[in-house]
């Protein structure tokens, strides 16, 4: 049986009149240790997609229909504090902006240990060797230091590990990208890339990558999905929709791709 | 405009349509004398007297008709006063910047840390109370919270990219300001406007409470609470009305203001 | 460290400041107040003999240092209508204020903050549109009518305290704080108001930011994420306003003492501003600046101690 699997997925909107189709029969499974991507334009619906795993979807006006299976438990149907149970703990999120996505008002280390105490029982002292011990994880120089300071002291890139060091801290069995790389800067960008390629190959953590950038997902993923407009138009294995795709839309995605001279 | 926005318009059109036609009536009709003292009348609410008497036999109602003329006298003029020293100083201020703006804004922070009342209270000291007295004191009080909101909005609009043209164009200072950055301020000012309206009819009242307002036997509205304030267990309704009145104007422009402030 | 000595320093100049406003703002009246105190009895020579006694031959920047050399010894000059030293006409009025002020301070955070909380959380409830309408109701009675409002309801149909029969907090303690919570609840309803529906809007605001999406994604219950994320952050524009409202209730205490006749700073600054007692006058919108200045200061250090990206 595989880890996830998520059998036609639909998420509707409710406006006053009118009813926005932003998910439509969307399929795929991934197994332990998966590294899937997931691609497509703003609007696509990638991210609903994303945030419908990870039980972020709570609003009244939305409808969701289909099954999302997680481990034999379907997280469409299960309570919510039955789903809190998985949320931090077996699956984890990181986010596009790591400077909104971090409470400005609470110390890194903070944060980074809350899924522990969430979580687990541990104590004020085994948390923090924890914490810090995940921050040097994702190659923080100075974690100690890291752990004290606030969002604010902290560079884009330092942002975004700490985010990471938070989302793996409790070893989650799948972690979910939203755009973690969009508001970095290129070469920031190949390390963060690099750093998900470590920890997916020495946790087995399946990562599911939400991006725009189909070059980026080439370079990390195994497989992919190509959505449009709600839609999956196309999916496989990396390799076979970049050298021989299929979809009008996905062509054009690569046709799109600039040929950069140092091949990131 | 969401729903929400629209009960507050028209709750606060309906209250502010309410204050606007006493204020005609203040000016031009008043159905008794507000000054007429009449022992003999009963100082109860009659058909005759709407509002009963005070403990002078005066017609309540024909004092609040005048005393609501009195405070929208008096705010108007502030608001003006405010307004148009405030959109001075924060038009130059924003849209110089430099050492004017330095200055000038320490200065404007400074009083406005200092609560209205008592600044008003400092130049009523100084030259003692009265109407005018009263306007200037107010008046000077509301500058700096005008001054500021219209910085802000200046520094926004100055740096839009069609005023970096329009001065590519070779347009002159005064020009932009007027012709350019001026008119972009309608909104802004509107909710100022009526929030100073809000502000400035809770300072008149509250000054001409303390008896440093309009001077006696004209009617306030604030006096007449503090007049009424002796018989209060004998004749709380001469208290009451004036009270109500005052609210009555607070709320009606507080209502309209927060309708205007995000449309 | 730096901040602490940085944010003392410039209070220390503020405070000069006002101190030079208020000398000066009261040395460009017209006339003699020699003159004015003489009044009718007035001849050449009384005058030059009163205002040679008053110090006001002299020029105008040695007499501003004088006044504040006094004042740094206690020493505010003497009242012209009582012919007394001004402090000790003041000293008890002082506590009277204060305690007024502190009451109405406790009173509105102490309503303001569970309030304020309440209705954030329940937000979407049918109970909210009441307590949103109450709420702009009473943002709109100014404390003076409020008070009128208390004194009749409290006094004369509750008969909870007799109105005017103020008790010194010199001779008990208590009965004074029992008086004077009256007229901290006029002057603290209206900011009561104010601050839970702050607390409110800025709740709603935070709630729906990026980090919250993150608290979430963690597994916190919609209880946590609210407490230990939400509430601190939309504290932040609460602690500035509570700033201007410490201010502004100091202030208010002025009109309110008038509404239920307790005698402090307000009571004789009226009294005094009436009887052109400038000496008075200068002190005590001196001392109610001060504390105006102080309770700013007070805020800026809690403002600092909630939120560590502010730097001076």
């Amino acid at each position: 049986m595989s880890m996830l699997k998520v059998e036609d997925l639909c998420i509707k909107v409710h406006d006053r009149k009118t009813t926005d189709t932003l998910v439509q029969d969307v399929d795929f499974e991934m197994n332990k240790g998966d590294i899937m991507g997931i691609v497509g334009e703003s609007g696509s619906g990638k991210t609903m997609t994303a945030l419908a795993i990870a039980g972020l979807l709570s609003r009244h006006d939305m409808e969701k229909s289909g099954h999302i299976i997680f481990e034999g438990i379907n997280l469409l149907d299960i309570k919510r504090n039955v789903l809190r149970k998985i949320q931090g703990n077996e699956i984890s999120m990181v986010f596009q902006e790591p400077l909104n996505s971090l409470n400005p008002l609470k110390k890194v280390g903070w944060q980074v240990e809350e899924s522990l105490r969430i979580h687990t029982s541990m104590d004020k002292n085994e948390m923090r060797d924890r914490a810090i011990e995940a921050l040097r994880d994702v190659e923080l120089q100075n974690p100690e230091a890291v752990y004290e300071s606030y969002p604010h002291e902290l560079s884009g890139g330092m942002r975004q590990r700490a985010m990471i060091a938070a989302a793996m801290i409790i070893q989650p069995k799948l972690l979910i990208c939203d755009e973690p790389t969009t508001a970095l800067d290129v070469t920031i960008q190949a390390q963060i890339v690099e750093l998900l390629k470590r920890i997916n190959r020495e946790r087995q953590t399946a990562i599911l990558f939400i991006s725009h950038d189909l070059s980026l997902v080439n370079t990390l993923c195994e497989r992919v999905i190509v959505m449009q407009h709600g839609l999956v138009k196309e999916s496989g294995l990396c390799d076979d929709i970049f050298n021989n795709p299929q979809d009008e839309y996905t062509k054009k995605l690569i046709a799109a791709i600039p040929k950069s001279p140092f091949g990131i | 405009m969401t729903g929400n926005n629209k009960v507050k318009l028209i709750i606060g059109l309906v209250l502010t349509g309410i204050v606007f036609l006493m204020l005609l009536f203040g000016i031009f009709y008043t159905p008794y004398d507000p000054m007429a003292m009449d022992a003999s009348v009963s100082k109860s609410i009659s058909l005759k007297h709407i509002m009963g008497c005070d403990q002078f036999g005066r017609d309540v109602f024909s004092r609040v008709l005048v005393g609501v003329k009195e405070t929208m006298i008096v705010a108007g003029a502030v608001v003006l006063i405010g307004v148009f020293f405030g959109t001075v100083v924060g038009t130059l201020t924003g849209y110089f910047g430099g050492w004017i703006d330095e200055i000038l804004m320490r200065l404007n922070d400074a009083v406005l840390a200092f609560p209205s009342v008592l600044l008003a209270l400092l130049v009523i000291g100084l030259y003692g109370g009265g109407r005018n007295t009263l306007i200037l004191a107010l008046g000077i009080a509301f500058i700096p919270s005008f001054a500021r909101i219209i910085r802000s909005e200046v520094l926004k609009i100055k740096n839009l990219d069609y005023i970096q043209s329009v001065r590519l164009f070779g347009a002159g200072h005064l020009r932009i300001i007027v012709v350019h950055i001026l008119p972009n301020l309608k909104t802004v000012m509107l909710s100022s406007i009526l929030i100073g309206f809000n502000n400035a009819v809770l300072a008149e009242a509250g000054m001409s409470y303390l008896g440093m307002g309009v001077a006696p036997p004209n009617p306030s509205l604030g006096r007449m609470l503090s007049e009424a304030q002796a018989y209060i267990f004998t004749n709380p309704m001469t208290a009451v009305f004036p009270g109500i009145t005052i609210v009555i104007m607070i709320l009606g422009f507080s209502l309209l203001s927060a309708a205007t402030e995000k449309g | 460290m730096k901040y602490v000595i940085k944010k003392l320093l410039t209070t220390l100049i503020t405070l000069f400041a006002v101190s030079a406003l208020v000398f000066f703002s009261f040395s460009v009246i017209p006339g003699n107040p020699a003159v004015s105190r003489l009044g009718t009895e007035a001849t050449p020579e009384k005058i030059e003999k009163l205002t040679h006694e008053m110090g006001l031959d002299r020029p105008l920047p040695e007499r501003y240092g004088e006044w504040v050399l006094n004042i740094l010894h206690g020493d505010f000059g003497k009242s012209y209508s009582y012919n007394q030293k001004v402090t000790s006409l003041l000293s008890e009025k002082i506590g009277t204020t204060l305690i007024l002020s502190v009451i109405a301070i406790i009173l509105t955070v102490a309503v303001a903050f569970p309030l304020g909380i309440y209705t954030a959380r329940k937000s979407d409830s049918k109970l909210d549109v009441v307590l949103t309408s109450l709420n702009q109701l009473i943002m709109a009675i100014p404390s003076f009518f409020s008070g009128i409002l208390i004194t009749l309801l409290f006094g004369f149909v509750f008969k909870l305290f007799t109105p005017g029969a103020y008790v010194s907090y010199k001779v008990n303690f208590l009965r004074c704080v029992g008086y004077l919570f009256f007229p901290a609840l006029a002057i603290a309803l209206p900011k009561i108001s104010m601050v839970v529906k702050l607390l409110k809007d800025t709740a709603l605001k935070e709630a729906n930011k990026d980090y919250v999406v993150t608290a979430y994604s963690r597994g916190n219950a919609t209880r946590a994420v609210f407490y230990k994320h939400v509430l601190k952050n939309a504290m932040i524009p609460v602690i500035t306003f509570l700033g201007m409202t410490f201010a502004d209730i100091i202030a208010g205490s002025i009109i309110v003492e008038q509404v239920f006749s307790v005698p402090g700073l307000g009571r004789i600054l009226l009294t005094s501003i009436s009887g052109r007692d400038y000496p008075m006058v200068q002190a005590i919108i001196l001392l109610l600046s001060v504390f105006v200045v102080i309770s700013n200061l007070a805020v800026d250090f809690m403002y600092r101690a909630f939120d560590k990206r502010i730097r001076v």
